[in-house]
């Protein structure tokens, strides 16, 4: 019977305040100060749907032999690219071979259920063995607006199969209606929404229920069978209403982690169910339902596996590892809402050579290094020629993943004159457990805390922004992790 | 069997501009100022060089690919000219051919000329991009010079247990020394003598290193015209004759880069041709051997560790004799006796004959009284391109015997 297997999570490292962006722009819409509250994950400058959702995915994949992977699909209405498969730069990051299915689920935002929906019944249907599911989303408010104080960044990712699975598929009713609560039109950088009381009453109060009665109904349950209720609805007054309409327990009442994350798009039924499942028992019954042109409701049972889950970071161990981003304004440097200076070195010019890259794709977006037939040494990136100049065998490379080495600091430094709109820009060389050493640059740390010999994991991250072509490129960066050392 | 370079080829004359933010003046100009000096001091006419080898660097920015512009720009009449290009040492890759070409005994009068204009970037440091080529875009830092060099300092302190804070006096040392030297000389970029205090307390560019720890970025051009020692003997018969002692170089093989033995605290190809350079010179105590040298200061961590990659300074031990004066003009191995890199400037393109050019009129005895080294034989100059993990090392030692 097909269901989740594994569960990751990611939220973005830096959180900034809400008071923060109140501050700034609470003048210019005072009717804000309901929602500044808590505060909002903000992906970091180097971050977006692609590289969070790899993240995610690499938490879920934590122990799991990635070979047995038949698939990605990825959920968001954030992708990098219109034409180029999103999914399938994410589908390299995680090291997959190319003999998979991948696609990209977007437009309303409850393109992640329907993304596990689909993986769930391409798995049951035994047309693949085990597929991934990813959804990020990285969406914008317009400064002054409540969209900018109430979205959020964040990934969840889960392993679909047929095996020790830990929640089982036991059933899902769907509701698909054209509701223009929130859009983007293709050109649009800011989301727009219709009044906040129309979105309540005619599309909370009349969507949600129906969606989750229409799968009551269809498999004869009760609401009180479910422990867990995970939907999504980011107005406190409209919560508590549909808790009392559809008779959900508070303590069945999964958060929306509207304080800590803020509401994660096409990500959010998702983040929160992997946060659900990180609390889950045995024979806990969840009802997953998502919202945005219309709504997808997904019942699951949790089984006896899930107490021998992975050990996945999670939702939770992505949010305990946090940093104040203590200032608005870089916020909005990150977002390219507004235009930075990062100088005239930064215009320098260079192209994204497809072919060139296409050569490099193994490299460049799943870090894979190579290992010498001959002598054994790893080499990163691979090289035709091994570089251990006691052998020098050609063409005696065997492909060999960096994405998963811990690596250590061998020299560091801070760097003012390089142009990012994160200065200074910290890199170094790094050396790998198990042999090989490159240059990279380090994201997500403090330079005052970055010392010679702290460890590093390796996280994918935009490499470039090219504007006048619209290109963002990828490679991986080191993170000093100080609880690896 | 090869027997190496020494005393096989003289020189004849050297030429080299001011260096500096010369706004007035293109790498053309530059480069006829330098040869124009350089012929006068040879004491020959044009159509006597027989061919050339010609350095630039930043061709994209600048002059434009091959031999072409610069062999217009001196009207070389119809000889072989070939352009080199090897990073910050393409002027002495420029001289060791040059050299090469008369040893060979293929040629008699042949000229080396490099030339740099770096200051029509727009912005301060080096450019970067394109230089690195199409791997670099899609998987390499966003790195600078001197980050790249600024992670000597963290590596060292890791290797040797230097403090960070002891380092950053030495270097602070080193770039003070340099200022004061370059303070005395009209030629060069940077002509203000600076206090350690000033140094240490300057903005940071890249951790540890500050402002004054950085070369200048200049404008400028050297060249040096080569010939046998016998030709030269016979053109300046009451001349001191400089003879070519050693020209060695070591490119990086990619251990570095890729390997984990090098931890990243020293130059690999700098230790490799320097022990290359003083076989050839039959050079067997460097420490005393030598008189004074031009190091590739590109930054003063850059100075500091090569002072014990040229086996000069123990390994170990560059912090006892930077801060000993060792190094200082009245010590016992005079460096940067010009304000090297740190203060007469680097052009690109230009820096490793701006070096000889140096030790040739220290050797020569032209210098003021003020910064002249005494009794000097011997000089090394040490000009290194690229990154401390894959570079390019090319040395040379010139001698008055």
């Amino acid at each position: 019977m097909a269901g989740i297997c594994t569960y990751g999570g990611y939220v973005p490292r830096y959180r900034l305040n809400r008071k923060l962006i109140y501050q700034a722009m609470g003048w210019m819409n005072p009717a804000n100060i309901a929602n500044a509250k808590g505060e909002k994950a903000v992906a970091n400058f180097d971050e977006d749907s692609i590289t969070m959702a790899v993240a995610a995915g690499l938490d879920s994949l934590n122990g799991m032999d990635r070979n047995k992977l038949g698939g990605v699909y990825f959920a968001s209405t954030s992708m990098p690219y219109k034409e180029r498969l999103n999914a399938g730069i994410v589908s390299a990051a995680l090291g997959l071979g190319d003999q998979i299915r991948a696609a990209d689920f977007s437009g309303g935002l409850k393109a992640g259920t329907s993304a596990l929906l689909s993986a769930l019944e391409a798995v049951g249907s035994k047309g693949v063995s085990n597929l991934m599911v990813t959804a990020a989303d990285c969406r914008l408010g317009q400064p002054a607006s409540p969209q900018e104080l109430i979205f959020g960044d964040a990934a969840a990712a889960l392993v679909v199969g047929d095996e020790n699975v830990i929640a089982e598929f036991k059933g899902s009713f769907s509701v698909t209606c054209d509701f223009g609560d929130h859009y983007r039109g293709a050109n649009a950088k800011f989301d727009r929404q219709w009044e906040d009381r129309w979105i309540r009453d005619v599309g909370f109060d009349r969507i949600v229920p129906e969606a989750v009665n229409g799968l009551l109904a269809k498999y004869s349950l009760k609401i009180d069978d479910f422990s867990k209720v995970v939907y999504d609805c980011q107005y406190a007054a409209a919560r508590k209403k549909l808790n009392k309409v559809l008779g959900i327990a508070p303590e069945a009442d999964q958060s929306n982690l509207q304080q800590e994350v803020g509401h994660c798009g096409a990500a959010h039924s998702l983040v929160m169910l992997v946060a659900a499942l990180e609390a889950a028992k045995p024979g806990d019954q969840i009802l997953v339902v998502s919202f945005g042109s219309g709504c997808d409701a997904l019942w699951f049972e949790v089984t006896e596996n899930i107490s021998h889950a992975n050990g996945a970071k999670g939702v939770s161990g992505a949010l305990a590892s946090r940093a104040d981003l203590d200032n608005y304004t870089k916020y909005l440097v990150w977002r390219d809402i507004l235009p930075g200076d990062t100088g005239l070195r930064a215009e320098e010019d260079l192209w994204t050579r497809w072919s060139a890259l296409w050569r490099n794709r193994k490299t460049v977006l799943g870090l894979w290094g190579g290992k010498c037939r001959k002598c054994g040494t790893v080499q990163l990136p691979p090289q035709k020629m091994c570089v251990n100049p006691e052998c020098g065998a050609v063409d005696q490379m065997d492909d060999y993943l960096f994405s998963d080495k811990i690596g250590h600091i061998a020299s560091f430094t801070g760097d003012m004159l390089a142009a990012s709109l994160n200065p200074p820009a910290v890199y170094g060389q790094v050396v790998f457990e198990g042999g090989g050493k490159m240059l990279f640059d380090f994201t997500d740390c403090d330079m005052k805390e970055v010392k010679t010999g702290m460890a590093v994991t390796m996280s994918f991250r935009r490499k470039y922004y090219d504007a006048g072509r619209d290109i963002t490129g990828y490679f991986w960066k080191a993170v000093p992790v100080k609880e690896v050392e | 069997m090869a027997d190496g370079i020494k005393d096989k080829v003289a020189i004849l004359g050297m030429g080299c501009t001011r260096f500096g933010e010369r706004w007035d003046a293109s790498a053309e100009d530059l480069a006829v100022e330098a040869f124009v000096e350089c012929l006068e001091d040879a004491g020959i006419e044009k159509k006597e060089i027989q061919a050339a080898y010609v350095g630039t660097h930043y061709d994209e920015i600048n002059l434009g690919k091959a031999a072409v512009p610069l062999a217009g720009a001196l009207k070389l009449p119809y000889i072989p000219v070939t352009r080199t290009e090897n990073f910050c040492a393409t002027a002495t890759e420029a001289f060791r051919a040059a050299c090469y070409s008369v040893a060979a005994g293929v040629y008699d009068i042949v000229l080396a000329l490099g030339v740099e204009k770096l200051k029509d970037t727009g912005y301060g440091g080096l450019p970067g991009g394109a230089a690195l080529g199409i791997n670099d875009y899609m998987m390499g830092a966003n790195l600078t010079a001197p980050g790249m060099f600024a992670q000597l300092a963290t590596a060292y302190s890791a290797k040797w247990g230097v403090s960070m804070e002891k380092i950053k006096d030495a270097i602070a040392h080193i770039s003070a020394k340099s200022h004061a030297n370059g303070s005395m000389n009209p030629k060069a970029h940077l002509r203000k003598p600076v206090s350690e205090e000033i140094i240490k307390a300057a903005p940071l560019i890249a951790y540890p290193l500050g402002l004054f720890d950085c070369c200048g970025v200049s404008d400028g051009s050297a060249a040096a015209i080569v010939t046998t020692p016998e030709i030269a003997k016979s053109l300046k018969p009451n001349q001191d004759m400089i003879k070519v002692k050693a020209l060695q170089g070591a490119v990086s093989s990619g251990q570095e880069a890729l390997g984990t033995e090098w931890d990243g605290s020293h130059f690999a190809t700098t230790r490799i041709a320097a022990e290359k350079a003083y076989e050839e010179a039959g050079i067997q105590n460097p420490r005393e051997a030598i008189s004074m040298c031009e190091v590739h200061d590109c930054f003063s961590i850059t100075e500091f560790v090569t002072m014990e990659d040229l086996h000069i300074s123990p390994k170990g031990g560059a912090y006892e004799d930077v801060m000993g004066g060792f190094y200082d003009l009245d010590g016992p191995v005079p460096c940067q006796v010009d304000g090297g890199l740190k203060c007469f400037g680097h052009p690109i393109g230009a820096s490793g004959l701006r070096m000889i050019y140096a030790m040739y009129e220290q050797l020569l005895e032209r210098v003021g009284e003020e910064r002249q080294v005494k009794n000097a034989r011997m000089g090394l100059t040490h000009n290194l391109g690229g990154f401390p993990h894959s570079n390019v090392c090319a040395l040379s030692i010139i001698g008055r015997d």
